[in-house]
């Protein structure tokens, strides 16, 4: 699982009704809001990998600006979700207003700053976050220097046109190597290793003057302030009590909150209940001008009425062209989840939808397993969606879930000329009917200490990798740049990764189309039968060590039985690997245990309890811990 | 480390039992069980209920082997105001431990000599107590046959003496045999040796060794135990630092299987799961009051008891056992009356283990498909099936357990 970014979610929940914990003071930069000159705004983001330091700079910021009084910050204001201060990982940052007086020119400016998850999983997000700016902050712990998704972030902004500002960020470390650095970023973005900022993020050190740097350099936006209004959505999140918030960037036009506003994507009109700036609260304001950043409210419920990357504009007096880049999200993996204890399943239907309301990538339609019983298969943007998402329904719904080895999407042509998309093995077509299959690819980035490429090279072909080009970031540092089935990808690439590189690898992915593949489904049978919870499309060339891995962890995780279980791995009707559990011959308390009547009893009763949480494949008991061990990739598999 | 006591519910403070209870007394034998909680070292692999010395502390407040005969008395007469004079008189006796046989014989007769003065001891009782090779003599054991004692269960565990070492046994090889010999001279009619196989480091013919050697000693009945590594015990935590292996269920499967053969070749029939008689008469009728959920009172500490559906058991330390009968408090530490789910396990359990076994009678509707696919699995025998009666075969003795959660299931 990928843990090498600043997570969020699409699905992250925005907490806005807290009680204000700060004096946000009446500040003309909010006041003014609706009227600001763009002249005057400078819209920017902060591109950092995680623990680099982007919210101790964002707090920073809101304190020297004034939003965020000195007396009442508490660390890492913008980062609120309880589940974000426990892992210290950004899933969901927000967007705020903030004054700046230059110190440069004596001119006082209006500032915003957006926030951009982090992550693979997100690009798309991202890419409509810096599609809000006109510039960014390029911010590298000087003690480690760039990772591989601020990079491919740094990409994007550049493809963006976005102007860089390229910071080093915690100089007071003495591990700090800020010219090394400097000179690493110089090298990678085309600069001057002295145009590189120097700051501690920490003890505020230079972030006066990276504000006024950000006003010097970055351009004010322009847009048509008397054109039919348009406003480019970069968020939406879910509040339980306000409904959807949507956050815009005003390209043109005004946006006021006595307008109706109209979806350019779906046509869907809406009344506008409020209209705001972030600073740091929610502030009301009387509408917002051209290049304004803020957020409106129109009372709906679920977020995918109001799109990332949608056009807003005037229901009376649309704009004709909406803005480009727009895109539907699309899972990528698929996974089937199930509820441990089967009486679940309501409240797991339930729970979905509450998340879908505020999560417009995820999918869901009912799947029934033999083995597994009743439960969802889910289309999620990545793996780490994925793991974001079962990880809220297992803590905030309190759920017990199991969830099947995640898959990709595959498109299969069959002899017969018809196509079918793939998203679950137990609908692979057999039979022999498949011409041709296509699986998807992606573009893969990593960057690692140069001692480390022999070892990063090996994975990538053994997961049938095509190398795209070496680059030396500096003498000691690498970018690899490959072209890998995400499918390879999604099963434990990254932790492979970390452990060859002794955790000092970073990677980024993006897709890139799809290839021609030569996929086989594996199954796995248990007495004969197949368990379809455990079957796999899988390249032909790694079948069998997949079988002979499945098979083997199976036999150890599954309990002797009455009689002798056979596991078999097959494709098709042809066998590949298979393991024998041998029936199991003692199971009594044979011992003198005098008049100790309940002690014994007691104990049967468990064991017959734990009984129930078995799960039958035929006549085979197989307890669901054996699903969860057997699905997980990892490769120790405790002993039964 | 003693095991712990099963979690119930509080036992009145003077131990009055709810007279459904008691109305079912006269029904079926009834049976004392006398528990004897030292021994003089604890061997590694054993969580019973029992003390050494030095565990016991001396100076006040110790509890001490010489005053323990009087303890148990004040249990027996307890028990007299608790259960109605329509309680049977007593068909067997049981004293196990922990060690007996550390006690002077003469506080073993007084003990016998108590219950049969407040309850009445039957004609032809079986009056068994445990033995460890190395306590008894002759002039002992005759003291004890003097007193009525009818049955010896001496504790031999093994004849190699690199098992009887990792066993943490203290008597040598041959010691058991001679204790046995001594028995037979000293007029006992009814004689067993106690047997564990699967012992780290025993092999086949380790195993051989002990059946052929306990065999040739002559006794009348072989309880053969196989190894368990109870929690909190000196063995369990080697096993856990991997310093020995845990048995392994296939090997005790074997070894099952060996003394099986063997003890019948010798002419020994099984008639419980771990127990073998030669003759019908040299089965151990105490035994088999638990296994028919029959009716007992066990004095002494941690002792369980049942009467009529209640089962109770007493405080475990000998020290707080003594206190409370000090105050003439009952020592029952906690009960349960048992509901009809657990009748119905218990049911099955219990006498699926014997060679009796259970009618089909017994059995409900879900049981009865259960049995039938046990006896297709030949865990179940089909001759006695086909009469009406659920007995185990070989196989099905060693997953009695299993059988057992199926037929209730
Ligand atoms: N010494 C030092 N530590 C810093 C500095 N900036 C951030 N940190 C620490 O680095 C860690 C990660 O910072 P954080 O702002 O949460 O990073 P984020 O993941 O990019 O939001 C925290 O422990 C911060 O206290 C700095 O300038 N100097
Ligand atoms: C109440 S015990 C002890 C009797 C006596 N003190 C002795 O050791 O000879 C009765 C029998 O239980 C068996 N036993 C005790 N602990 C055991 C264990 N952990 N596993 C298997 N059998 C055990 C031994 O065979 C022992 O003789
Ligand atoms: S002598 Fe018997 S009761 Fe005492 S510790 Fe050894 S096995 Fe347990
Ligand atoms: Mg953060």
């Amino acid at each position: 699982m990928d843990r090498h970014a600043a997570r969020r979610a699409p699905g992250g929940q925005q907490v806005s009704t807290q009680p204000l914990t700060t004096e946000s003071r009446p500040l003309s930069a909010s006041s003014a809001a609706g009227r600001t000159d763009p002249a005057r705004i400078r819209n920017f983001c902060i591109i950092a990998h995680i623990d680099h330091g982007k919210s101790t700079l964002a707090d920073r910021m809101l304190q020297l600006t004034g939003v965020v009084d000195a007396r009442h910050a508490r660390a890492q204001y913008l980062d609120r979700m309880d589940i974000e201060r426990e892992r210290g990982i950004t899933i969901k940052a927000q967007n705020v207003r903030m004054p700046w007086t230059s110190g440069i020119d004596g001119t006082e400016y209006v500032l915003h700053m957006i926030d951009t998850p982090g992550h693979v999983d997100f690009t798309y997000e991202v890419s409509r976050s810096l599609a809000a700016c006109e510039g960014a902050v390029l911010l590298v712990d000087a003690a480690q220097g760039i990772e591989a998704q601020t990079l491919a972030n740094l990409y994007l902004a550049l493809e963006n046109n976005l102007t860089i500002i390229p910071v080093l960020n915690k100089i007071d470390l003495p591990a700090a190597q800020p010219d090394r650095y400097a000179a690493e970023i110089a090298h990678i973005i085309g600069c001057d290793p002295d145009d590189v900022l120097r700051v501690s993020a920490k003890t505020g050190q230079g972030v006066d003057q990276l504000l006024d740097v950000v006003c010097r350099e970055i351009p004010a936006p322009v847009g048509e302030a008397d054109a039919p209004s348009r406003a480019m959505i970069f968020d939406s999140v879910y509040d339980i009590y306000r409904g959807v918030i949507t956050y815009i960037r005003v390209i043109d036009g005004h946006i006021t909150p006595r307008q109706r506003i109209k979806m350019m994507s779906t046509g869907a009109v809406h009344e506008l209940l409020e209209v705001g700036v972030i600073s740091p609260e929610p502030l009301p304001t009387q509408g917002l001008s051209v290049g304004e950043v803020g957020y409106l409210i129109t009372g709906v419920k679920d977020v995918r009425l109001s799109r990332v990357g949608d056009t807003v504009t005037d229901a009376i007096k649309p704009a004709t062209t909406a803005l480009g880049g727009y895109a539907d999200p699309k899972p990528m993996v698929f996974s089937g989840l199930f509820p441990i204890d089967g009486s679940d399943y309501p409240l797991l239907r339930d729970a979905l939808d509450r998340l879908q309301l505020n999560d417009a990538a995820l999918v869901y339609e009912p799947e029934s397993s033999a083995a597994l019983g009743f439960g969802f298969r889910c289309g999620f943007l990545g793996l780490l969606h994925l793991e974001i998402t079962r990880d809220r329904l297992e803590r905030e719904f309190n759920l017990e879930l199991i969830s099947t080895a995640p898959n990709v999407v595959n498109r299969v042509i069959l002899e017969n000329g018809e196509e079918q998309i793939v998203t679950n093995p137990s609908d692979w077509p057999g039979g022999g009917r498949i011409a041709q299959i296509f699986e998807p690819i992606a573009k893969c980035m990593v960057i690692a200490p140069s001692e480390y490429i022999g070892a990063i090279m090996e994975l990538c072909q053994n997961r049938r990798g095509t190398l795209g080009g070496i680059d030396y970031l500096s003498e000691s540092r690498v970018e690899l740049r490959y072209t890998l089935p995400l499918a390879e990808i999604i099963f434990d690439f990254f932790d492979q990764l970390k452990s060859r590189t002794r955790g000092y690898a970073s990677l980024d992915y993006e897709l890139a189309g799809e290839q021609q593949a030569e996929l086989v489904k594996v199954d796995i049978l248990l007495q004969g039968e197949a368990v379809d919870a455990f079957s796999s499309i899988i390249h032909k060339d790694k079948a069998f060590a997949y079988g002979t891995s499945m098979t083997g962890k199976l036999r150890k995780l599954i309990p002797r039985q009455q009689f002798e279980v056979p596991i078999q791995a097959a494709i098709g009707a042809r066998v590949i690997a298979r393991e024998n559990i041998s029936a199991i011959r003692k199971d009594v308390l044979a011992k003198c245990y005098g008049g100790d009547i309940t002690r014994k009893r007691k104990l049967l009763e468990k064991q017959k309890e734990g009984k129930k949480r078995m799960k039958m494949v035929g006549r085979v008991e197989v307890p669901q811990e054996a699903f969860i061990a057997a699905l997980s990739s990892d490769e120790d598999v405790p002993k039964k | 480390m003693p095991s712990s006591l099963p979690d119930g519910d509080p036992a009145p403070t003077d131990g009055r039992l709810p007279e459904s209870a008691l109305s079912t007394l006269g029904r079926t034998p009834f049976g004392f069980y006398v528990h004897v909680p030292f021994c003089t070292t604890r061997c590694g692999y054993c969580d019973f209920n029992t003390y050494t010395a030095q565990e016991l502390g001396q100076g006040a407040g110790s509890v001490s082997q010489g005053t323990y005969a009087d303890t148990v008395i004040a249990e027996i007469r307890m028990a007299r105001e608790i259960l109605p004079a329509s309680t049977p008189p007593v068909s067997t006796v049981f004293v196990g431990g922990g060690t007996p046989t550390l006690l002077p014989a003469e506080h073993l007769a007084l003990i016998l000599r108590e219950i049969d003065a407040q309850f009445g001891i039957a004609p032809g009782a079986e009056i068994t107590t445990e033995a460890n090779p190395e306590t008894v003599s002759q002039a002992y054991l005759e003291h004890l046959r003097a007193a009525g004692f009818t049955r010896l269960s001496i504790g031999m565990q093994s004849a190699a003496a690199h098992v009887l070492q990792v066993l943490d046994r203290v008597h040598t090889p041959g010691r058991a045999q001679q204790a046995v010999a001594e028995a037979r001279a000293a007029g006992f009619e009814h004689i067993n040796l106690d047997l564990i196989y699967g012992s780290p480091k025993e092999t086949d013919a380790d195993w051989q060794l002990s059946l052929d050697s306990a065999i040739a000693a002559g006794p009348d009945h072989v309880s053969a135990y196989a190894l368990i590594v109870e929690e909190g015990t000196a063995l369990a935590r080697q096993v856990a630092r991997g310093i020995v292996p845990a048995p392994d269920d296939d090997v005790l499967a074997d070894r099952y299987v060996q003394a099986d053969e063997t003890l019948r070749r010798a002419g020994f029939d099984w008639y419980e799961v771990s127990n073998w008689a030669r003759t019908p008469a040299a089965q151990c009728a105490h035994n088999m009051l638990y296994w028919r959920n029959h009716n007992w009172w066990g004095i002494g500490p941690g002792a369980h008891s049942h009467v009529g559906g209640v089962r109770w058991w007493n405080v475990k330390h000998p020290a707080s056992y003594a206190q409370r009968l000090a105050e003439a408090v009952s020592p029952a530490a906690g009960r349960e009356t048992l509901g009809p789910d657990s009748r119905l396990m218990e049911h099955n359990m219990l006498p699926v283990r014997l060679r009796e076994g259970i009618g089909i009678s017994e059995l409900s509707q879900q049981g009865l498909i259960r049995a039938q696919e046990a006896v297709g699995r030949q865990l179940i025998d089909r001759q006695m099936w086909d009469l009406g009666r659920i007995v185990l075969t070989q196989r099905g003795r060693l997953l009695a357990d299993a059988v057992v959660r199926d037929l209730v299931a």
